[in-house]
């Protein structure tokens, strides 16, 4: 109970109460989360049970009821008569799912990354660091349609859209790591100098050790500023993916997914199969990214 | 007329929690000529004066209270644009850093030449020509030459000089020196000194002179001002301020000058303002498996160290080159004496002690603990040694309680654990005088002082033979370093530990230490019984180190104890 009032009374949660953007943001993505996780829950309809659907429901528009229950489509539905608002919510668990697995993977190769070469320093940090500049001329997007390339070879055709989230987040996972190695790296060049650390060396700490229980912890403040940036990066990328058509399958539609489908009918008049999961996405992407924002300049004393 | 007059100044820096009065109607003047001293702890406010006279106070401080006025001008007040008039012009001020203070990218011409023309009307022509008098002035050699040179070639006396230089460009009427020598060696430190003296009569310049040191107020001020939390609570000539404080905190703040001269017991605390925490040794030491000491016999043996570290690598082995931090150095420390290692910076006793402690693989020679060499014993050698470092900021990791920075090292060489270990952690953090709540908090929630508690706890925490003080109270003020060296100097003789004691402060070495090694750019100068050593030094560098020392004649004599 003190512990939440001593959280609540930080400098850090004191300047979110007192950031509107901040506020702002936290609610939309709350919002969002919140609507993805109980999706099965919320939505109106099941979009992965074709027997709930029905063709002669196809291009309703917003707000139109169903043709045989009477029931609105608050958003309207697709050419196969699938309730938008209910895949939007569906499409969002695909989503988010890979965006944070991404951001996970990448964070753990990063941080390990980065640890071992500001750590150790010499040829192990040359080596890892040359890799990151290597990856780094890469655009992410090549990086990741190179992968899901491969692995699509390697998949039987059987499995390949169970494969295809997988492939997804390694792709996009492995296009991030290297500003979180980059920054842990520099952070952890700074730490190893200060005498707390010597003070492990003296009683004989593993190297390990010391990278794990003392450098760690201090160096991840501005991680955890790039995490939440790469999320929204993530989930763009994992969005523009799919609407390539290397990512998420139509039988699993992300957010891209749902807007290549929607962006076929756009100039037929049915502009909502496009328009809605396309806000979804911009708001989804915008809040979480002024959330970083807001996590940087808070976590940053120089600018307080 | 009074040149500076500050009178009844007050100033806040208002936080979202409380509102922090940093100075509180404060009172100082300054005559032409004269250097007056401010004197005080850190945090007392002494360099927020300096600020506000200035007009840099950071923000949110601001001056809430109170005028300061230049020949009869009132200063406060004035506007921004007015300020930075003044500043620079009328009023200039010299850092502690001169690392800092000088921009790397340009040359000592452009800076002195920029000032100079920012503020006087002169032609390019005779900005050179003033500017290269002003190197002189202050005792750069060859100036025309040395000029055109970058800050980084300069060593840190000359960038001060240089620092002093540039404050001196646009005949300034007030100089506003914030611990001008703190970051410098006692050698150069006396330079500088004497060059501000002498600039302060040759120009009639007044000097603020802010320190935390009573050696140089001794030495340099004409008048002094002792502030303490804020508030001013003596002032008046150096000599009798110094000779016959009539406060209580002056008098017990010059009280805990550790002395050049004499040796005592114990050092002298300041016990004004009740902070005094009681440190029991004795209950330690009764249950403590304390070692035998054999005081003729050496616990080290260390013959023809050398360290090496690369200046510049290449992947072939003979094109590299090599900076000698440590030549040759041989010596013993005998069991139970606290050895001490004296030398300027860069002279290489931190590094002697980082290869002692393992921290550091040495290039040469050999380190023999108890008959053996160290680098074979590993963690059984590592069990019986600890370190307290210099700077209590950073040598405990800010994101781990208390209690487990005290556990970390019996923990790891598995002495304790469970229960026994809680306990150990508690008795020892009662030890310190902290109290074992204390154990639940964080680092940051405790001075510089307490810290070095904290520390001192963590190097208890395995009950070591050898303990390596790295200059253990450079960090600290006078008073918390009278405490702190109390307490090493109680464990060593309770528990039988012995030390190594490394510090640039020659005279708290005179009181803590049995043996003393000199150092100078890696290599021993003179190694001598302490008492042998102040009283017939046999080398020339001992002897000029030891004449650099603060004369503290004028100072009341400490109490006896």
């Amino acid at each position: 109970m003190i512990r939440m009032q001593v959280w609540w009374q930080s400098d850090v949660m004191w300047s979110f109460r007192h950031s509107p953007v901040a506020l702002g943001s936290f609610i939309v993505v709350a919002v969002l989360l919140l609507g993805a996780v109980f999706a099965p829950l919320i939505a109106p309809h099941d979009p992965f049970n074709p027997a709930t659907l029905n063709l002669m429901n196809g291009f309703t528009a917003p707000g139109a009821p169903n043709a045989f229950t009477g029931e609105t489509f608050i958003l309207g539905t697709d050419d196969q008569g699938r309730d938008v608002f209910s895949t939007i919510l569906y499409g969002m668990r695909i989503s988010l799912f890979v965006g944070f697995a991404a951001v996970a993977l990448g964070m753990l190769i990063g941080i390990t990354a980065g640890l071992v070469a500001g750590y150790r320093g010499g040829w192990t940090e040359t080596i890892i660091m040359r890799v990151a500049d290597v990856q780094l001329t890469f655009p992410a997007i090549l990086v990741a349609m190179l992968i899901f390339g491969i692995a699509k070879g390697f998949t039987p055709v059987e499995y390949r859209n169970e494969m295809a989230i997988w492939v997804l987040i390694i792709a996009i996972g492995l296009s991030d790591w290297v500003q979180f190695a980059r920054v842990v790296r520099g952070a952890t060049l700074v730490e190893k100098q200060k005498e707390y650390v010597q003070a492990a060396q003296l009683i004989g700490r593993s190297g390990f050790a010391i990278m794990l229980r003392h450098i760690l912890p201090n160096v991840m403040s501005p991680v955890l500023v790039i995490a939440t940036i790469s999320l929204a990066l993530a989930i763009i990328a994992e969005a523009t993916l799919s609407f390539l058509g290397v990512g998420a399958p139509p039988t699993q539609p992300s957010l891209g997914t749902l807007i290549r489908i929607g962006q076929g009918f756009l100039f037929s008049g049915e502009w909502w199969i496009l328009f809605f999961p396309a806000c979804t996405l911009l708001a989804l992407a915008l809040s979480v990214n002024l959330l970083g924002d807001w996590l940087r300049d808070a976590l940053n004393p120089k600018l307080r | 007329m009074t040149l500076l007059d500050i009178q009844a100044l007050s100033v806040a820096f208002p936080t979202r929690r409380q509102t922090f009065v940093a100075v509180d109607n404060a009172d100082l003047n300054v005559e032409p000529g004269e250097i007056h001293g401010l004197v005080g702890e850190s945090g007392a406010g002494k360099s927020t004066i300096g600020a506000a006279v200035m007009g840099l106070l950071e923000r949110p401080g601001r001056i809430t209270d109170g005028t300061i006025s230049l020949q009869g001008d009132a200063i406060s007040g004035l506007d921004r644009a007015a300020m930075q008039a003044l500043r620079g012009q009328r009023i200039s001020m010299i850092f502690q850093d001169p690392l800092t203070s000088l921009n790397p990218l340009f040359t000592v011409r452009e800076q002195l030449t920029e000032t100079i023309s920012t503020h006087l009307d002169v032609t390019d022509a005779e900005a050179n020509q003033r500017a290269i008098d002003l190197l002189t002035r202050v005792g750069i050699p060859e100036p025309e030459l040395r000029i055109d040179q970058y800050p980084h070639q300069f060593s840190g006396g000359m960038r001060q000089r240089v620092v002093i230089a540039l404050a001196l460009c646009s005949e300034p009427e007030v100089i506003i020196a914030d611990e001008p020598t703190t970051a410098l060696d006692v050698s150069i430190q006396a330079q500088i000194l004497d060059l501000i003296k002498e600039l302060a009569r040759e120009r009639q310049v007044g000097v603020i002179l802010i320190t935390h040191d009573m050696g140089v107020i001794a030495d340099t001020t004409d008048r002094v001002t002792v502030m303490y939390q804020g508030e001013v609570v003596e002032s008046g000539p150096t000599a009798q301020v110094m000779g016959d404080p009539k406060h209580e905190y002056t008098q017990s703040l010059i009280a805990a000058v550790p002395r050049p001269t004499v040796k005592m017991h114990r050092f002298p605390q300041v016990s004004y303002g009740g902070r005094e925490t009681a440190f029991a040794i004795e209950d330690l030491a009764r249950n403590w498996d304390k070692p035998q000491v054999d005081r003729a016999k050496p616990l080290y043996q260390i013959e023809g160290l050398t360290k090496r570290f690369l200046k510049k690598g290449s992947l072939i082995p003979s094109q590299r080159q090599f900076m000698t931090a440590v030549d040759r150095v041989s010596f013993d420390v005998m069991q139970g004496e606290v050895f001490g290692i004296v030398g300027e910076s860069g002279s290489g006793k931190s590094t002697i002690a980082r290869m002692i402690a393992g921290l550091y693989r040495s290039d040469g020679g050999s380190i023999r603990f108890d008959g053996q060499e160290t680098h074979t014993l590993g963690d059984d050698y590592r069990r019986q040694i600890q370190m307290i470092f210099q700077d209590p900021y950073s040598s405990l990791n800010p994101r781990m309680r208390v209690d487990q920075i005290i556990a970390e090292p019996a923990k790891h060489h598995g002495i304790l654990a469970g229960q026994a270990l809680k306990d150990r952690v508690d008795e020892l953090l009662d030890r310190v005088g902290l109290g074992k709540e204390a154990g639940l908090k964080f680092a940051h929630e405790f001075s510089g002082g307490q810290r070095q508690r904290i520390s001192i706890a963590r190097a208890l925490a395995t009950q070591p033979r050898f303990l390596i003080c790295d200059e253990p109270t450079s960090a600290l003020d006078v008073s918390i370093q009278a405490q702190i060296l109390n307490i090493l100097k109680d464990l060593q003789e309770h528990l039988n530990l012995t030390m190594l004691f490394i510090s640039h402060d020659l005279p708290v070495v005179r009181q803590m230490c049995d043996r003393v090694m000199v150092m100078r750019n890696g290599q021993l100068v003179e190694l001598q019984e302490t008492e042998a050593l102040f009283a017939k030094p046999q080398q020339p560098y001992t002897q000029e180190l030891l004449s650099l020392m603060p004369r503290l004649d004028a100072l009341k004599a400490a109490p006896s104890v």
